[in-house]
């Protein structure tokens, strides 16, 4: 079982939930940049929620099958066809041998995620299936995908063998996941952010500024880190900080006042104030903005950002526990 | 609890903590963030994902979902960061029941000069020393591993000698040779992998920092010491060989 590249696109990447455990020796987390995305992909094909997935940016991947699959596509819309018959994304679909699966170019989001039932066999490195691009380390040969790669499928369990088994009886089914509710796929968007560690540091004008002005995802964002165009950010002193600890969604401020957000791909430690953190809930929306894109944010109380964040995490187990009643 | 003094705690947005534990890049202060990360090791709370230990910091990810579930081991009914700091403090209180530990002490040999340490001789030149003074002033403290980060297995390391302590290039190069060994300014330190750089190079070393197929895959630590000895072209040659088959 296994897909055939025929055209691997911008940027195409096997990722999963992220190489947590080796931070300390310098390894960054990676994994999928909307993992919400990623984890319901996986859900929909009986797959465990942390399985690797294809990661694809923006346009142009194309991937024929050797033989009959059970996928689920999530994330942005990149206008996906089989056999250039438009498919509908957040739900499980069989594709035929030989088939072509292509995404055209993205009209909402700019990542889609393609989950196939038993996951992608490839070499699990530091506990991840996530390609750790810059040191070339897991995913599928440590690189992006190219053309002519030829990527095996996993054994299918028992859970994906049910899915299998029902979609090949009834067809594609006519439900979706109500993926609103996790994600925002709109080009203009207010995401939530908490204080960061320097945040008092932030001078009172800026501050205002912050919450209130729009910043722009400039083109030289990418999975390392989202870089913001918009009026700069100014602190009310310099301050020399020793490089520490950082995460997904760090909002840093370099000297030049405009604000870097950190990614999947970000490194392990950095030594810029902090002065935001975007809430765990709006990291799948912020990782689907595409370059050019219109941010506005809004600035909550750490208690409100884990309330979101157990709303989120509840309302993925709602998905779960949905797809696991309709494949009963 | 009552005479403990709380840790300095700092929320790195809704899933992670910075814990201070002193200032500047001073040795005492990186013990205590290594027993902290030791005792966190040691008993892990519902939830806890990993700790990076940094210069004064220990940075410590947690899913806040599994601690606002989990019933075991916390103390209090609060938010999911209540919990946590609950349990730091808590833990932090058997730090000063630990003895100091050592570090291990990790022997590096170098290459120095040559072909594979283009700029020895500006770092020479820069302090009117002699090649040999440098090698001599370079391999003779024991250097404190404060961090790894930056790249994988890439050491922060504290103790260079100020009298080589030398400027970065003024123009990086594009590419840095893995093993490379080199100073930028107070700092010195290894390139376990290819990357671009500033620092000035003045020696390589056959032994592999960083291997993704070890556990742990880093040769270093945080809280280990290393010690550079120089080697000659031939021993380099001979180590290069016995690395590559392993």
């Amino acid at each position: 079982m296994s897909v055939n590249v025929l055209n691997a696109g911008l940027l195409t990447t096997i990722q999963d939930i992220g190489r947590t455990g080796s931070q300390k020796f310098g390894v960054l987390v990676s994994g999928a940049m909307d993992s919400y995305s990623m984890r319901v992909a996986n859900l929909l094909v009986g797959n465990e929620e942390r399985e690797g997935v294809f990661e694809i940016t923006l346009f142009g991947t194309m991937l024929q099958f050797e033989e009959d699959a059970l996928i689920a596509i999530t994330g942005g819309d990149l206008q996906t066809t089989i056999d250039g018959i438009p498919v509908a994304n957040w739900r499980p679909l069989i594709v035929k041998k030989g088939s072509i699966l292509k995404f055209g170019f993205a009209i909402e989001g700019c990542r889609a995620y393609l989950a196939i039932a038993g996951g992608i066999d490839i070499p699990v490195v530091m506990e991840s299936k996530s390609t750790y691009l810059v040191a070339g380390i897991g995913g599928f040969k440590g690189r992006a995908l190219q053309q002519n790669d030829h990527l095996s499928f996993g054994q299918l369990t028992e859970s994906n063998e049910k899915v299998f088994a029902r979609i090949e009886q009834l067809g594609t089914p006519d439900w979706a996941v109500p993926h609103h509710l996790l994600i925002r796929l709109t080009s203009t968007q207010t995401i939530r952010i908490i204080a960061g560690t320097e945040y008092q540091y932030v001078d009172d004008a800026s501050k205002q500024r912050l919450v209130s002005e729009p910043y722009v995802v400039t083109p030289q964002s990418n999975r390392m880190g989202l870089r913001l165009e918009g009026k700069a950010l100014l602190l009310t002193e310099k301050i020399e900080l020793l490089s520490e600890g950082v995460t997904f969604g760090t909002m840093q401020l370099p000297p030049n006042g405009k604000p870097i957000i950190l990614m999947a791909d970000r490194q392990t430690a950095g030594g810029y104030p902090k002065i935001g953190q975007v809430i765990t809930a709006d990291l799948g929306s912020l990782s689907q903005v595409k370059p050019n894109a219109k941010l506005y944010f809004k600035l909550l109380s750490h208690a409100e950002a884990e309330r979101e964040l157990i709303a989120k995490e509840e309302l993925i187990n709602q998905i779960k526990i949905g797809i696991q009643q309709k494949f009963q | 609890m009552s005479d403990q003094k709380s840790l300095d705690i700092k929320a790195l947005g809704d899933s992670a903590i910075i814990i201070k534990l002193g200032e500047g890049i001073q040795p005492s202060v990186h013990q205590q963030v290594k027993n902290l990360s030791f005792l966190l090791d040691e008993y892990p709370f519902d939830g806890f994902i990993e700790s990076v230990p940094a210069y004064n910091s220990l940075a410590v990810y947690y899913s806040p979902y599994l601690v606002y579930q989990s019933t075991h081991g916390f103390q209090t009914d609060g938010t999911p960061l209540e919990k946590v700091i609950d349990y730091m403090n808590t833990l932090a209180i058997q730090m000063s029941d630990l003895p100091v530990t050592e570090g291990r002490l990790v022997e590096i040999p170098v290459l120095y000069g040559g072909e594979f340490g283009p700029d020895l001789q500006i770092v020479a030149d820069t302090h009117t020393m002699s090649i040999e003074e440098v090698i001599e002033i370079h391999t003779t403290p024991e250097y404190l591993v404060y961090m790894i980060g930056f790249a994988p297995g890439f050491p922060f390391l504290g103790g260079l000698d100020e009298r080589i302590a030398t400027p970065r290039k003024l123009t990086p190069r594009t590419s840095i040779h893995p093993g490379s060994v080199g100073i930028a300014g107070k700092q010195t330190g290894v390139y376990p992998l290819e990357t671009p750089g500033g620092w000035q190079i003045i020696g390589r070393t056959p032994t592999d920092l960083f291997v993704p197929d070890m556990s742990p895959p880093s040769l270093l630590q945080s809280g280990d010491k290393i010690k550079f000895y120089p080697i000659t072209q031939e021993e380099y040659d001979e180590q290069k060989k016995v690395t590559t088959c392993q």
